[in-house]
C-alpha cells in the first residue's frame, strides 16, 4: 500500500498532483510539496543511509538544510549529485535516489562490521594507526580507507547543465523569510527601500509552516498568505525562492545560491540549474531562526530518533507520520508542543520525558530502527517503553552562522543557554530566534524594527504600523547535554561518527583547546558544518575540563552556509570559455586554409598552414621557413600589443621608459627599445615608430601587451603626472601583416597606390610612413623586420584586416608568397638571434642578453640603477650564445642545462641552460639559443646540453647567437 | 569587496589590479647613493599590519592609478584618491 504514513488531510501538499519516485531502485508515490524526506516517510521509510565511519544505520534527524545523516545520491548518469540532503529535495515526478556507503545494500551493509571494530577507529586514529611503514600509505591504506570511509561518489563525466553568475543590488537584504523575515521585508519595502528577501526553502514562513501558531487570533498562515501577497505586489521587493546566502563578505558583499532547476528532473530550455550571486546592499537583516539541537545518548542515532522541530514540520506542513507510537523527550516547552501535534494526529504518546522533572532517558534499543527506550525517572527506577518515535527537543542554537563569516566570534549566554552573535559585521543586524529571540511575538518585533532601521539607515522614511499580536510564550530551558550512565555509543556529530568518547579522548591527550579538539575528534568538520552537534561538543568538552562553555569557547563558521556547487562559482566560466578567446583578423581566411592553431595568451594563432592534409608541425614549418627565405611569406602579427603615445611630452616619456633615447628618433623612422623593470631586468621589448613629432606608434610583445600598458600608465600617472602625454591601446583597431622575403617589396607594390615609393633608397631599413592601398584605403607601413629577411610590416584598420590579407595571397602568387605560421615565425627569430619569451625570463639584464649597447649611458631610465647592481655585473653571469647540435640530428630542448664534458651533473657544476631551440631549416641543423656562463669567453667550444625530464644528453658547439646573415645585408637590402 | 574609485565609483575588487605600498618616491637618478636609494625604492616596505595606503589600478574600468586607504586588518576603506592628485601633494 501507498504512502501508509499519509494523514487523510491536512498538510501543505498538492494532493491532486501524485507524484512518482524511486528509491534505491523501489518505486514510491509522494505529493507536490513534498521532500524527498517528507515522501519517504509518508511511505513507511525509516532507513536512508549509513553512517561514514561505523556503517551504522542511519535515519531522518531534521526536517531542514541542517540534516546530518539522510544523505543521498539525487539523479544518475552525469546529473549524479552525491550528498544531498533529502530533506531540502523536493519532489518532482521521476526523481531516482539512491542511499549511498553501503555496500552490498542499505540493508545489509558488510562495513558495519566496523562498529566491532570501534576502538581503533577512536578520534585521532588516522594518527596513531597508520604511522608506519610509510610506503603502506599510499598503496594500503588510503585507498582502503577511501573505499570504506566516505560520502558519496561523484559523477565520473562532465555535468550537462549549466550555471549562472549574476550581481544583484539593493538597500536592504533579508536572509530568512520566516517571521521575522517576513516583518523585516515588509517594514523596509513600505519605507520605499529596494529589498531582496531570500529563503533556502521554496515557500515563506519559516517556522510558521510547520508550527500551527496564531497572528492577530488567527491561523498564521493567513498572515503568511496575505504577507507573501502584499510582498509580491509591491514593485521594490524581489523575493528570491530556493537561494541560500551562503556568505558574507567585506563591505556589504553576500555571496547567495538561487536553485533554479534543483526541483526539476532536467531543467527548462534556456535556464540554469543554479544561478550564482553577488548581492550588493546597503543593509542587511538576518532572520536565519534557530536549529534545534539533539541530545547524546545511549544509542541516539537510531532511525526513528528525530528533533521535535522535525516531527512537527512531517506531520503539519506534509502531513506525513513519522511513527505510531512515539516518547517524547524535551527539556524546555517545546516537546510539550510535539505531544500535541502527535496526539492530534492519532499518534500514541507512551512516555513524556521532560528532564526538568528529573526523568532522564537512558539508551535506545533497537537496531534498522528503533524499538524502544530506557527511562530513568527521579528515583532512579528504570523502565523500557516501546516505541517506533522518540522526539528530541533540547533548546535551540541561533543559526548564526553568517555573523561569524568576518572573523566574529560568538558569544555564550547563560540565560538562554546558547551562542548568540558576537560583533556584528558592518550593515548588518539579526531578528528574531538568529538573536536568540525564540518567540513568535519577539520573532515579528524584533523583524519590523530592524526592517524600519535598516530603511532608514539606507535613506528611506519609514511607515508606522503595528506589530501584529502572538500568543505568549514561556521560555523555560535547561539543557541536557549528555546522559553518561547510558549503554551504547553516544553520537555528539552524527555525520563524522564523533562521540562523547571521542571528546574525552582528545581531552586526556591534552587536545584541550576547541580548535584542537575539532581538529583531532574532526567534531563538526562534516559538510552540515556540525549544525546540529557543535554545542553539545563544547559542553561536554567543558564537563571533562572543569570548564564552563563560555569558558571553552566555540570555533567559528566559515562560508559556505550550505555546500554549494562549484560548478555555480565557475559559472559559464569554463572549458573553453573558461576566459576570452581573441581572433586575428586573419582568422577566417587562415581557417578556411585549415590553418592549425594553437593559444598564445588569450589569442589563437596560426601555428602553421598545412599544404595538403596530414602534413606534420616539422615539415610544414621547414617549407614555410624555406618559402619565406627564398621568396615571401605573410604573417599576422596583429596580436603584438600597440600604444599609440601622443603629446607634448611623449618623447621625454619614452626616453624614460625605454633604455634607448627616442627624442633624437626622426619622424619616420621606427627604434628598438628595450623596457625594463624598475629592479634591473628586462621587462618587455618592441619596436616603437615615430609618426609625428608628438605622436608614438610603440608595439609590446602579445603576451606583454596588458602589463606594458598597465606600466605606462603607472609611469605616467604615479610617478610623473606634469608629463603632458596621453595613450591607447590600439592592438584591437589595426591589423598588421608582416611581409618578409626577397619579393616582400614586389608583392607591396602591386597593392600600394601608385603615387608612393617604397624603393631602398626612399624607404630604407627602419623607416615608416602612412600610406594609402588598394585605391585610398589608409594604412601604415613599417620597414621592420624579425625573420631577418627583407620585411615590411603593413597594418590597416582593423575592418580591412581580411580583404588585405586575401588581396596580398592573390596579388602574390606570382611572387611565390606563401603564409606562415607561428612555427616559422618562432625558426626565423632564433635563426636570426633575436630574444622573445624564453630570454626574456624575468631574470635577464640587458647585458645578459648581448643588449649592453642598447643602454643609454647619456641618461637614467626606468632600471638602469639596479641593471648595474654589482652582483648583476659579475663576469660568470649566464649570457646568451647560440647552440648547435654537433651531429645535427639530435633534438634540442628547451630547458637543458649545460654541463661540461666529463663533468657531473651538480648544481656546482651547472653552466647555464637552453631558453629555446628549433630545427633551423637554414642551417640543416637542430639549433638554440642559451644563457651560457663566460659565454663569450666559450665561443666555438663543446658543452653537453643535458636534459633530465626529457631524458636527452646531447653535445652543442657554442656560437654566436646570429645564425643567418650576420652583416644584416638581407634586411638592409 | 568594494573600492570607491575617484571617477567610476564605488565598483567590485575583480575590476580592479593591486599594486602595493603607496606614497613611494622614485629617488633622484642623479643622487650619489643612487643604487641604494634604488635598493630600498624598489624592495623595502613597511608592511603594515592596519591602516596602509595602497595602490590599485582600475583595470577593467577608467585605467586610472588610485590611492586607497585601507586598514589591512579589518579590510575597512577610508579613503580613495586619484594617484597623480596624491603625487601633486607629495611635491608640494
Amino acid at each position: 500500500m501507498s504512502q501508509i504514513n499519509r494523514l487523510a488531510e491536512g498538510g501543505l501538499i498538492n494532493r491532486s498532483k501524485r507524484l512518482k519516485f524511486s528509491f534505491d531502485g523501489k518505486e514510491f508515490e509522494g505529493f507536490e510539496g513534498d521532500t524527498l524526506a517528507s515522501a519517504l516517510i509518508a511511505n513507511g521509510v525509516s532507513l536512508f543511509g549509513r553512517s561514514f565511519k561505523y556503517h551504522r544505520p542511519r535515519g531522518v534527524l531534521t526536517a531542514g538544510s541542517e540534516e546530518p545523516n539522510a544523505l543521498v545520491e539525487l539523479r544518475s548518469g552525469n546529473r549524479l549529485e552525491p550528498n544531498t540532503r533529502a530533506t531540502t529535495i523536493e519532489l518532482f515526478d521521476g526523481l531516482a535516489a539512491n542511499s549511498q556507503n553501503r555496500w552490498p545494500s542499505l540493508d545489509i551493509d558488510v562495513l558495519s562490521i566496523n562498529s566491532l571494530m570501534a576502538p581503533l577507529l577512536t578520534a585521532g586514529f588516522y594518527y596513531k594507526t597508520f604511522m608506519w611503514p610509510a610506503s603502506f600509505w599510499e598503496k594500503i591504506y588510503e585507498p582502503a580507507i577511501r573505499r570504506a570511509a566516505g560520502l558519496g561518489k561523484p559523477p565520473e563525466g562532465f555535468d550537462p547543465d549549466h550555471y549562472e553568475k549574476s550581481f544583484a543590488h539593493c538597500d536592504v537584504l533579508v536572509i530568512g523569510a520566516g517571521p521575522a523575515g517576513i516583518s523585516a521585508a515588509l517594514a523596509a519595502g513600505r519605507a520605499g527601500a529596494q529589498v531582496i528577501l531570500c529563503d533556502e526553502g521554496p515557500r515563506l514562513g519559516g517556522r510558521l509552516l510547520s508550527d500551527k501558531e496564531y497572528i492577530n487570533d488567527k491561523p498564521a498562515l493567513d498572515w503568511v498568505r496575505d504577507s507573501t501577497l502584499e510582498l509580491e505586489n509591491l514593485a521594490n521587493i524581489r523575493i528570491l525562492r530556493r537561494t541560500t546566502v551562503f556568505g558574507i563578505y567585506d563591505h556589504g558583499v553576500y555571496g547567495a545560491i538561487e536553485r533554479v532547476s534543483d526541483h526539476m528532473a532536467i531543467p527548462r530550455e534556456f535556464s540554469p540549474r543554479q544561478r550564482s550571486y553577488r548581492i550588493i546592499t546597503k543593509r542587511a537583516i538576518l532572520c536565519s531562526g534557530a536549529i534545534e539541537r539533539t541530545m547524546v545518548f545511549g544509542d541516539n542515532d537510531r532511525p526513528g530518533i528525530m528533533l521535535g522541530s522535525a516531527v512537527r514540520t512531517y506531520v503539519n506542513q506534509y502531513a506525513a507520520i513519522p511513527g505510531k507510537r512515539g516518547v517524547v523527550v524535551t527539556s524546555s516547552n517545546d516537546g510539550l508542543s510535539t505531544v500535541e501535534t502527535l496526539k492530534k494526529n492519532g499518534v500514541q504518546v507512551d512516555a513524556i520525558v521532560d528532564t526538568r522533572n528529573g526523568d532522564m532517558i537512558q539508551h535506545a534499543l533497537g537496531g534498522k530502527r528503533v524499538q524502544a527506550v530506557q527511562i530513568i525517572d527521579k528515583n532512579g527506577k528504570t523502565r523500557e517503553v516501546e516505541c517506533d518515535l522518540v522526539s528530541i527537543s533540547n533548546g535551540w542554537n541561533p543559526s548564526l552562522h553568517l555573523t561569524c563569516h568576518l572573523g566574529s566570534r560568538p558569544v555564550w549566554d547563560e540565560n538562554k543557554n546558547a551562542f548568540l552573535p558576537g560583533k556584528l559585521p558592518s550593515g548588518l543586524a539579526v531578528a528574531g530566534a538568529a538573536q536568540g529571540r525564540f518567540s513568535l511575538q519577539e520573532a515579528l518585533y524584533d523583524g519590523i524594527r530592524t526592517g524600519n532601521e535598516a530603511a532608514e539607515l539606507a535613506g528611506f522614511d519609514p511607515k508606522q504600523f503595528e506589530t501584529p499580536s502572538a500568543e505568549p510564550e514561556i521560555f523555560d530551558h535547561r539543557p541536557i547535554w549528555r546522559i553518561k550512565a547510558s549503554k551504547g555509543k553516544r553520537f555528539v556529530d552524527f555525520q563524522h561518527d564523533v562521540t562523547d568518547l571521542d571528546i574525552e579522548l582528545a581531552n586526556r591527550e591534552g587536545f584541550k583547546s576547541v580548535e584542537h579538539m575539532k581538529r583531532y575528534t574532526t567534531l563538526g568538520m562534516a559538510t552540515d558544518q556540525g549544525k546540529t552537534a557543535n554545542v553539545a561538543g563544547l559542553a561536554i568538552l567543558g564537563e571533562v575540563s572543569n570548564r564552563t562553555i563560555s569558558e571553552v569557547g566555540t570555533t567559528i563558521f566559515r562560508p559556505p552556509y550550505t555546500p554549494v556547487t562549484l560548478g555555480a562559482l565557475a559559472g559559464h566560466h569554463k572549458h573553453h570559455e573558461f576566459r576570452p578567446t581573441r581572433l586575428t583578423p586573419s582568422h577566417k581566411w587562415a581557417s578556411e586554409r585549415g590553418a592549425v592553431f594553437v593559444e598564445t595568451g588569450l589569442w589563437m594563432r596560426a601555428q602553421y598552414f598545412p599544404k595538403y592534409s596530414g602534413e606534420n608541425w616539422l615539415d610544414a614549418m621547414i617549407r614555410e621557413v624555406k618559402g619565406t627565405r627564398e621568396a615571401a611569406g605573410v604573417c599576422d602579427v596583429s596580436t603584438l600589443g600597440k600604444i599609440d603615445i601622443q603629446g607634448e611630452d611623449a618623447a621625454v616619456f619614452l626616453d624614460r621608459i625605454y633604455t634607448g633615447t627616442f627624442s633624437t628618433l626622426p619622424i619616420g623612422r621606427v627604434r628598438y627599445g628595450l623596457m625594463l623593470r624598475e629592479d634591473g631586468f628586462v621587462f618587455d621589448d618592441g619596436t616603437t615608430a615615430r609618426l609625428g613629432e608628438k605622436h608614438f606608434l610603440m608595439t609590446t610583445t602579445t603576451a606583454g601587451a596588458a602589463k606594458v600598458m598597465a606600466h605606462l600608465e603607472f609611469c605616467h600617472q604615479v610617478l610623473w603626472p606634469e608629463l603632458n602625454i596621453a595613450f591607447t591601446s590600439v592592438t584591437e583597431q589595426w591589423a598588421q601583416y608582416s611581409i618578409a622575403g626577397p619579393n616582400a617589396r614586389a608583392v607591396l607594390e602591386t597593392l600600394i597606390d601608385p603615387n608612393i615609393d617604397i624603393s631602398n633608397d626612399s624607404f630604407s631599413y627602419m623607416a615608416c610612413k602612412s600610406i594609402t592601398i588598394c585605391g585610398n584605403i589608409p594604412a601604415r607601413l613599417f620597414r621592420i623586420s624579425f625573420s631577418g629577411e627583407l620585411a615590411y610590416e603593413i597594418g590597416v584598420p582593423n575592418r580591412y584586416g581580411d580583404a588585405l590579407i586575401r588581396a596580398l595571397m592573390d596579388v602574390g602568387k606570382k611572387y611565390g608568397l606563401i603564409p606562415y605560421g607561428l612555427e616559422a615565425l618562432t625558426t626565423m627569430r632564433i635563426e636570426k638571434g633575436h630574444v622573445a619569451g624564453g630570454e626574456l625570463n624575468g631574470q635577464t639584464t640587458p647585458r645578459d642578453l648581448g643588449l649592453n649597447k642598447m643602454v643609454s649611458q647619456k641618461k637614467d631610465c626606468i632600471g638602469k640603477h639596479l641593471s648595474e647592481r654589482p652582483a648583476l655585473l659579475e663576469k660568470n653571469r649566464p649570457i646568451l650564445v647560440g647552440l648547435k647540435s654537433i651531429s645535427g640530428k639530435s633534438n634540442l630542448s628547451a630547458g637543458a642545462h649545460f654541463l661540461d664534458i666529463g663533468s657531473n651533473p651538480s648544481l656546482d657544476n651547472d653552466l647555464g641552460h637552453m631558453t629555446s631551440t628549433t630545427y633551423s631549416p637554414t642551417l640543416n641543423c637542430w639549433i638554440g639559443l642559451g644563457l651560457l656562463k663566460n659565454g663569450r669567453e666559450r665561443l666555438g667550444g663543446t658543452i653537453r646540453a643535458v636534459d633530465f625530464m626529457r631524458k636527452t644528453d646531447v653535445l652543442v658547439e657554442i656560437c654566436d647567437p646570429i645564425f643567418v646573415d650576420i652583416n644584416g645585408e638581407r634586411l638592409r637590402g | 569587496m568594494r573600492i570607491p574609485c575617484p571617477f567610476c565609483g564605488e565598483r567590485d575588487l575583480q575590476e580592479y589590479s593591486f599594486l602595493g605600498e603607496a606614497g613611494l618616491k622614485r629617488p633622484d637618478p642623479e643622487a650619489s647613493d643612487a643604487q641604494k636609494q634604488f635598493h630600498d625604492y624598489v624592495h623595502i616596505r613597511k608592511n603594515t599590519a592596519g591602516t596602509t595606503s595602497e595602490l590599485w589600478l582600475h583595470t577593467y574600468g577608467c585605467r586610472s592609478w588610485i590611492v586607497v586607504q585601507r586598514n589591512t586588518l579589518t579590510h575597512e576603506i577610508f579613503s580613495s584618491e586619484f594617484a597623480s592628485d596624491t603625487l601633486k601633494e607629495l611635491t608640494k
